[in-house]
Formats: C-alpha cells, sequence, structure tokens
C-alpha cells in the first residue's frame, strides 16, 4: 500500500485562483489516518501480499460535494464457479472511519461490479481491496479532489 | 455544524467579502438566451442522479407524494384524487405556474401553500408544516408532473405588484456582508466562490435533493441558506417576502424547463 | 418517505446479466457530527444489505457511515429463472425494511 505525501503546511491549504474568487479548500480530517487504514486492511488480508491491479475504482476526480460521492468498483474475474470475486472492501485514508463497505459476492453475480455513494470528508485516497475465490488480495485506489460547498446550512 | 462548520463559515464570508469589493459597476439581468440551469455547472456524476429515476433518491418522496395524492385525509375523508383524478393528467403543467394569484387572498401563492389551501378548505385537515416530509413529497409528484414543460407564471395587473416587490428583494443589497442576490445570480454566475459555481439562481427544479442537505428541499430552504452566506436575517417560510421572491424567480426563469425533482450540490 | 426503491428488470433471457439498483431511505447519522452546543448527534445508519434470489443470496455489503444518506446499492446477478428477488435493510435501532421484486426468466 503506498503512502501518501503530505505538504508541510497541511493545516489548512489553500489553492486560490482567479482572483481569489474561486478556491479549493481542503481542511485536516478529524482523527483518522493513513496507518488506521491500513491496519483495517490488514485485519481482512493479515499476512498475505496484495497485487497491485485487476481492480478498477471509479470515482470523480473532484467531486461537487464530500456528502454523496459516486463510486463504483470493477474487478477484472470471469466470475465463474472455479474462479470469482468474494469480497470486495471499500476504504479511506482520512474518513473518521477507514471502513467504508464491504461487499460479498460470487459466481452468481456474473459481473464483478458494485456501484454506491460515499462521503469523503477530505481530499484523500480511497481503496478497494478484492479476495479472490483462490484467497489472493489485489486492490485498486483513486484520488479525490473534494471541495466544500458555499452556503451551508446551521444544523 | 461545530467547529468546522464556523471555520467554513468564516473563510465563505471572507471570499463574499473579496468578491464585494470586486463587483463591476454595471449590472443587468441576464439576457433570455444566455440562463443555464444549475444542472449545466454539476459533474457529469450528479447530473447521472438526475437524469435516472431508478437512481435519484428524490424518487423516494415522490413514491410517497404518489400515495398521499391516493390517500384520504381530514373530516372530509377525501382524497386529492378524490377531486383532480389522475394527477398524471390533470396536474400537468400545473407546478410550472406556480407561485399562482390566488383570488381569496389577494396575492400569490406558492404550490406549498396552495396544497395546505386544498388540505384546509376542501378535505378539512390540518395544514402540512413547511419542510415536512409530507409537503415535500406531495410537491415533489405535483412538480414531476411538469417536468419538461416551460414555466410559465402568470404576469398580470394582479400578479405585477408582487413581481416588482420580488424583484426588488432581488436587487436589494442586505445583511452584514450588504450583497444582493443580483450581485451573485446576475452579475457572477460564470464565477466560483469557494470552490463552487455561483449559479444562477434557477428555481425550476425544486423540490430538489441537494447533496448537501442530503435529502429533499424546498427553494425557500434553498433561499434561507443563501440568505445566512451573506449573513443576512432570513424570511420565514410562506412570507409574502419568499412568495414575491419566488414570483420573481420563476418568472426570470419563464420558458425554461420544470426539472423536479432536481439533484443539486 | 417511501422505504425503498428497487429497479430489476421485469423481465429477463436465461443466463443474462442483469444489473439491479436499490435506494433505501435512511439518514445515515454517522455518529460523528455534534450539534451546535457540542451534543454527539448518536450513530443511526443501516449497517447490512443482502438480497436473495428465490431464497438463495446473491450479494451482501456490510455498510459503515461513510454510506451516503439515502444509500444506493447497484450489482449485478445472472438471472437464472423466474422468482422473487428479497432485499432487506437492517440497521441502528432496529431498522428493518424488507422489499421484493418479481423477474419473468424465459
Amino acid at each position: 500500500m503506498k503512502e501518501r505525501r503530505r505538504p508541510a503546511n497541511s493545516r489548512r491549504r489553500f489553492l486560490l485562483a482567479a482572483g481569489g474568487v474561486a478556491a479549493v479548500l481542503a481542511f485536516e480530517p478529524a482523527d483518522a489516518t493513513v496507518a488506521e487504514m491500513s491496519d483495517a486492511m490488514r485485519k481482512v488480508v493479515g499476512g498475505a501480499p496484495v497485487a497491485k491491479g485487476r481492480v478498477t475504482l471509479e470515482l470523480p476526480p473532484l467531486v461537487d460535494n464530500g456528502n454523496t460521492v459516486a463510486l463504483t468498483v470493477r474487478v477484472d474475474s470471469p466470475m465463474t464457479a472455479r474462479d470469482h470475486v468474494k469480497t470486495i472492501h471499500v476504504f479511506t485514508e482520512k474518513n473518521p472511519q477507514p471502513n467504508v463497505a464491504t461487499f460479498r459476492l460470487g459466481p452468481r453475480a456474473g459481473r464483478a461490479s458494485v456501484a454506491t455513494r460515499i462521503r469523503l470528508a477530505d481530499t484523500q485516497t480511497v481503496v478497494a481491496l478484492c479476495e479472490m475465490s483462490d484467497g489472493t488480495f489485489c486492490s485498486g485506489s483513486a484520488d479525490v479532489v473534494v471541495t466544500l460547498a458555499a452556503c451551508l446550512e446551521e444544523l | 455544524m461545530s467547529a468546522s462548520g464556523d471555520r467554513r463559515a468564516a473563510v465563505l464570508a471572507l471570499f463574499l467579502a473579496a468578491m464585494l469589493s470586486a463587483i463591476p459597476i454595471s449590472a443587468g439581468e441576464i439576457p433570455l438566451a444566455l440562463r443555464r440551469s444549475g444542472y449545466d455547472f454539476m459533474s457529469r456524476e450528479t447530473r447521472a442522479m438526475q437524469d435516472d429515476d431508478s437512481v435519484n433518491p428524490a424518487m423516494l418522496w415522490v413514491k410517497d407524494g404518489e400515495a398521499l395524492w391516493n390517500a384520504r385525509a381530514g373530516s372530509a375523508d377525501r382524497a386529492c384524487s378524490d377531486c383532480h383524478g389522475d394527477a398524471r393528467q390533470s396536474m400537468k403543467g400545473v407546478a410550472a405556474r406556480y407561485p399562482a394569484y390566488d383570488p381569496a387572498k389577494r396575492r400569490p401563492v406558492n404550490l406549498a401553500q396552495r396544497i395546505n389551501i386544498c388540505r384546509s378548505e376542501r378535505q378539512h385537515a390540518p395544514a402540512l408544516a413547511y419542510e415536512s416530509a409530507n409537503l415535500l413529497a406531495l410537491a415533489a409528484y405535483l412538480g414531476l408532473q411538469s417536468r419538461g414543460l416551460p414555466i410559465a407564471v402568470a404576469i398580470d395587473e394582479r400578479t405585477r405588484p408582487f413581481l416588482e416587490a420580488g424583484r426588488e428583494i432581488f436587487n436589494r443589497r442586505q445583511g452584514q456582508l450588504n450583497l444582493s442576490c443580483a450581485q451573485c445570480h446576475d452579475e457572477h454566475w460564470d464565477k466560483k466562490l469557494a470552490g463552487n459555481p455561483i449559479t444562477q439562481a434557477d428555481p425550476g427544479g425544486y423540490p430538489l435533493y441537494r447533496l448537501e442537505w442530503q435529502g429533499l428541499g424546498s427553494l425557500e430552504r434553498r433561499l434561507r441558506n443563501c440568505l445566512s452566506g451573506t449573513r443576512t436575517q432570513a424570511y420565514a417560510y410562506g412570507s409574502p417576502e419568499f412568495v414575491d421572491l419566488e414570483l420573481f424567480l420563476m418568472w426570470r426563469w419563464r420558458g425554461m424547463k420544470v426539472e423536479t425533482p432536481a439533484v443539486r450540490p | 418517505m417511501a422505504r425503498a426503491l428497487i429497479t430489476v428488470p421485469a423481465s429477463a433471457r436465461h443466463g443474462e446479466i442483469i444489473e439491479i439498483k436499490a435506494i433505501v431511505g435512511h439518514p445515515m447519522e454517522p455518529g460523528f457530527r455534534r450539534t451546535q452546543l457540542g451534543t454527539l448527534i448518536p450513530r443511526d445508519i443501516v449497517t447490512q444489505f443482502a438480497c436473495t434470489y428465490n431464497g438463495v443470496e446473491v450479494f451482501s455489503a456490510d455498510l459503515y457511515p461513510a454510506i451516503s444518506a439515502n444509500p444506493y446499492l447497484a450489482f449485478f446477478t445472472v438471472a437464472t429463472e423466474s422468482g422473487t428477488l428479497v432485499f432487506n435493510w437492517i440497521g441502528d435501532n432496529g431498522f428493518s425494511v424488507t422489499e421484493s421484486a418479481a423477474i419473468a426468466v424465459t
């Protein structure tokens, strides 16, 4: 699993554009860390190796609102009785919790593709970890930039 | 929203203040041909949510609205459908004409108010609260019957004073930031605010599913968000100011298509 | 709010891979948010989803607070025989919703 590079001034990053009118804001997360995501993934794989590839994680590179981010995960698998995807786990590195969802499928799925909508608290990397029917693991990831809505509602 | 909300709000105020200092002197309404729905400003993924009813969460409310349309209510024990029949025929184009003049009230009423007038006068049922799930559901179900039809509020000698009152509110500088609706939505709709498109204040998709709300909400709820963003005391739900402003926004959007139930960030 | 929206093709050819979409109405309160007075809003989420096809589970999911409000899931299954697909969501505070859809396989 790759470690994310962080800028030194990551307390608060402003990417200003268009004379200060347009901006992309990213704030530090409340409490999650990359290490927590690694721990959560280790719980799934134990000591087994994780191969990069076969897993395609589709997320918009720049999202309208972090409350609802379209996610599709596809795994390159024939989905036969002998060779299929058993589980797909989705993790985030900077949400309050690393776990997003676990999907269980099998040969009756016909196609290893699942879509959902997720919350992203910050600009970050999302990882999909897949367990195959032969017990091997593979993973894919996607980087997402999260901007904030302009006029917020008080709770 | 707590600390992060306060921090975001502070940042927002900063940007609004920066924008204010960059306001051009020229003003004016958006030429009809240049109007663009908020849909055009959204990401491909958010547009996909609006395009397909099977993935649009607003359809949860629409499904309820259909059930409510056909359910008896109040001491009259009468359903909307008992008077109006099949909404898919009888309500076609109706939402596109609201706010509409109500002779008894001697002023325009919006669709939510019209639903509640029917409830009290025809069904003898208590009014549904503003932003309640059932009122949003009925309004969304009615709005859907006009989806794709052009907005056409009736402006005549009775409604014109209210249209002008709404226009005055739209152009009035107010709140702690001393901003008018027009300064953002007529003059800077092609720019961004804190990373988000400002857009043209399109009223044609309400009630709509807003990702920020994680639910369905009315145009008035959206306007209240805008007012709080500019540090302006918000009008009450159903207030004459809001209905006048709604009438002006719908007139300003005349000929554009109803998108209910839309999806917005 | 309606409990759920299910999209399943009414009919399919034997062996055809069909897409199933399911939305359940739920706020998915994550349990990390606080009110303006600082009180923690307790977690209230959908935790599990399962889809059975004539009684056999073909897809299931564990959901966490990072799933958006009104959880949406889309997945595939092979149309094997005519029958019923049953969808079940389970969550905090005794939340349970069951919906079903019929499919004709030719």
